[in-house]
């Protein structure tokens, strides 16, 4: 009877870890098969073109939102790996428990707002801050980028935190004990030993805020059209997807899907990335 | 043991002034007060948990890194206090370099493990970083092992080597006075034997401080030997000091009589 048990509580773990990874093959096959017959029917080129016109011109190339994800991730990334990084640096090393025990749930915290309220908030706050002082129609690219860099902080601090506070206590034990200060032994010694799980952090950061749709909905204006710079409009590969998906059908529909294979295929390279270069050692 | 030092008539380096240390409300080291000789070799020895490390970090001010440490008494590196408000940390770590228990290179090149410490004190100059990475490694026997793989990571070394890595890393700071944590202890005796040699070879021009279980060892190469142990009140003591010939032969104390002769530790 126990050997029976046994050999059933195996069984039932193996189906209910079978059917998380089989809900990625079954999302997978789905997307592929909405959104791959659209690509070869119009054609790789027209695809990435530059024209999105599902409607009046059945045109539906897609490089205007991979511009606009680009230049918006790598704004949130510009903004927010250097702060993130700081934070978790400070976290780490130099904050008393006392900071620490505020700042960490603080930081969860962060990362549990839904990111409608972060949209929202960017939308009645950042947007009209930045049409007063910058010029245009606040809803732009910077906006984007602000909010979603506020949006990969907790990636960024939580898992540099982690890679600087995993590292032997004896390395900067032995920086110290050679006579370095304390900044030398974070920047040369702990620093460089926590590169991989930091460039995983920025990664992870980075794939998150590839994938972020609500928030940019709110703020970037939506145009589908190429920015010309910081302060104009642009449309991401996720926004999209989900302005769109509502009323879409066809082709259209089939050209959403395809949208949505490509940022599979961008996050897949990131997250992959992430896990080869925290794997690699010395 | 070194018979032919005549130990009295060397210099004091390090005058340790009733000494106290308490981690917390925990009082870790009582009235330590000893001194230390130029140029010679002190073995600290007593049984696990009898405060050994807490005192040989006392002379680098490691302790400093556990919160609420707080020191009493004085200690004096060339008769300047350590523990005076305006002594500089930093300066004093160049001066008393620490090799520890487990050998902790960094995960970086043999070179850039070697000129760490230099680089940071200002020194640039790539010939000069190279000279003394080669008069380093040459100081601990490993310059012909590794001169021409010095770009390869230190971790790719053995871990006797790794050791002598992190000895050549510390005499790169040029320090007056070497703390060595054990530093044996995690070694085979073949790379043991390396490295005791190496440091009675150091002790002709540093003064070296060792912590040590293993008896034969203070034996072998210490000039002078610290005995410690707690006392009823969980409190570290020096119980004894002595040169070891002296301490090993004749013990003054009962204590430390029942120690060396493996009674109990």
């Amino acid at each position: 009877m126990r050997k029976f048990k046994e050999k059933l509580s195996g069984r039932v773990f193996f189906a209910l870890a079978f059917s998380s990874i089989s809900a990625l093959a079954l999302i997978t096959v789905f997307i592929l098969i909405k959104g791959l017959p659209i690509i070869g029917k119009i054609g790789l080129s027209e695809f990435f073109g530059m024209t999105w016109a599902p409607v009046s011109q059945n045109k539906f190339g897609i490089f205007p939102m991979i511009v606009g994800t680009v230049s918006v991730t790598l704004g949130a990334a510009l903004i927010g790996v250097p702060i993130g990084i700081c934070c978790s640096i400070f976290l780490a090393e130099y904050a008393p428990a006392a900071v620490r025990n505020i700042f960490r749930p603080a930081i969860q915290l962060l990362a549990g707002i839904p990111s409608v309220v972060y949209g929202f908030w960017g939308l009645i706050f950042i947007v009209p801050l930045i049409r007063e002082y910058l010029g245009g129609p606040g809803l732009s690219i910077l906006a984007g980028a602000i909010i979603l860099a506020i949006m990969i902080l907790p990636t960024v601090i939580s898992i540099s935190e982690v890679s600087l506070l995993s590292l032997p206590r004896q390395y900067k034990e032995g920086a110290l004990a050679l006579g370095m200060t304390h900044w030398q032994t974070i920047k040369s010694v702990l620093l460089p030993s926590a590169k991989s799980g930091i460039v995983a952090a920025v990664i992870l950061g980075i794939g998150r805020a590839v994938g972020e749709t609500m928030a940019v909905i709110l703020v970037l204006g939506n145009a589908p059209a190429l920015p010309a710079s910081l302060k104009d409009s642009v449309r991401t590969l996720t926004t999209n997807i989900g302005i769109e998906m509502g009323y879409a059908s066809g082709d259209h529909q089939e050209a959403l899907f395809a949208t949505g294979i490509v940022l599979f295929i961008i996050i897949m390279i990131l997250n992959s990335t992430a896990q080869y270069v925290t794997r690699k050692k010395h | 043991m070194r018979d032919n030092l005549k130990i009295p008539r060397r210099k004091v380096k390090l005058k340790t002034d009733a000494a106290d240390l308490y981690y917390g409300s925990h009082h870790a080291l009582g009235g330590i007060t000893f001194d230390i000789y130029e140029r010679s070799i002190t073995a600290i020895i007593g049984p696990s948990g009898c405060g050994k490390s807490t005192l040989l970090r006392l002379y680098n001010r490691m302790n400093d890194l556990i919160p609420g440490v707080r020191v009493e008494g004085e200690v004096y590196l060339d008769g300047v206090p350590l523990y005076d408000r305006a002594a500089d940390v930093v300066s004093l770590r160049q001066k008393v370099g620490m090799v520890f228990q487990k050998p902790n290179v960094f995960p970086m090149s043999i070179f850039d493990n070697i000129v760490i410490g230099p680089r940071h004190q200002g020194i640039r100059k790539k010939r000069d970083l190279e000279e003394i990475a080669r008069k380093s490694l040459e100081a601990v026997s490993l310059w012909d092992e590794v001169k021409d793989e010095l770009k390869k990571s230190g971790l790719s070394l053995s871990p006797g080597a790794q050791q002598r890595l992190c000895i050549a890393r510390a005499l790169a700071v040029a320090p007056e006075v070497i703390l060595m944590d054990e530093s044996c202890s995690a070694l085979d005796p073949e790379s043991t034997m390396k490295i005791e040699e190496l440091m009675l070879e150091l002790a002709k021009k540093y003064t070296i401080l060792i912590v040590t279980h293993n008896m034969e060892q203070a034996v072998r190469v210490s000039d002078m030997s610290a005995f410690m142990m707690i006392d009823e009140r969980k409190i570290g003591r020096l119980v004894e000091y002595a040169p070891t010939s002296e301490m090993f032969s004749n013990p003054k104390d009962k204590r430390t009589e029942d120690y060396i002769t493996g009674r109990f530790g």
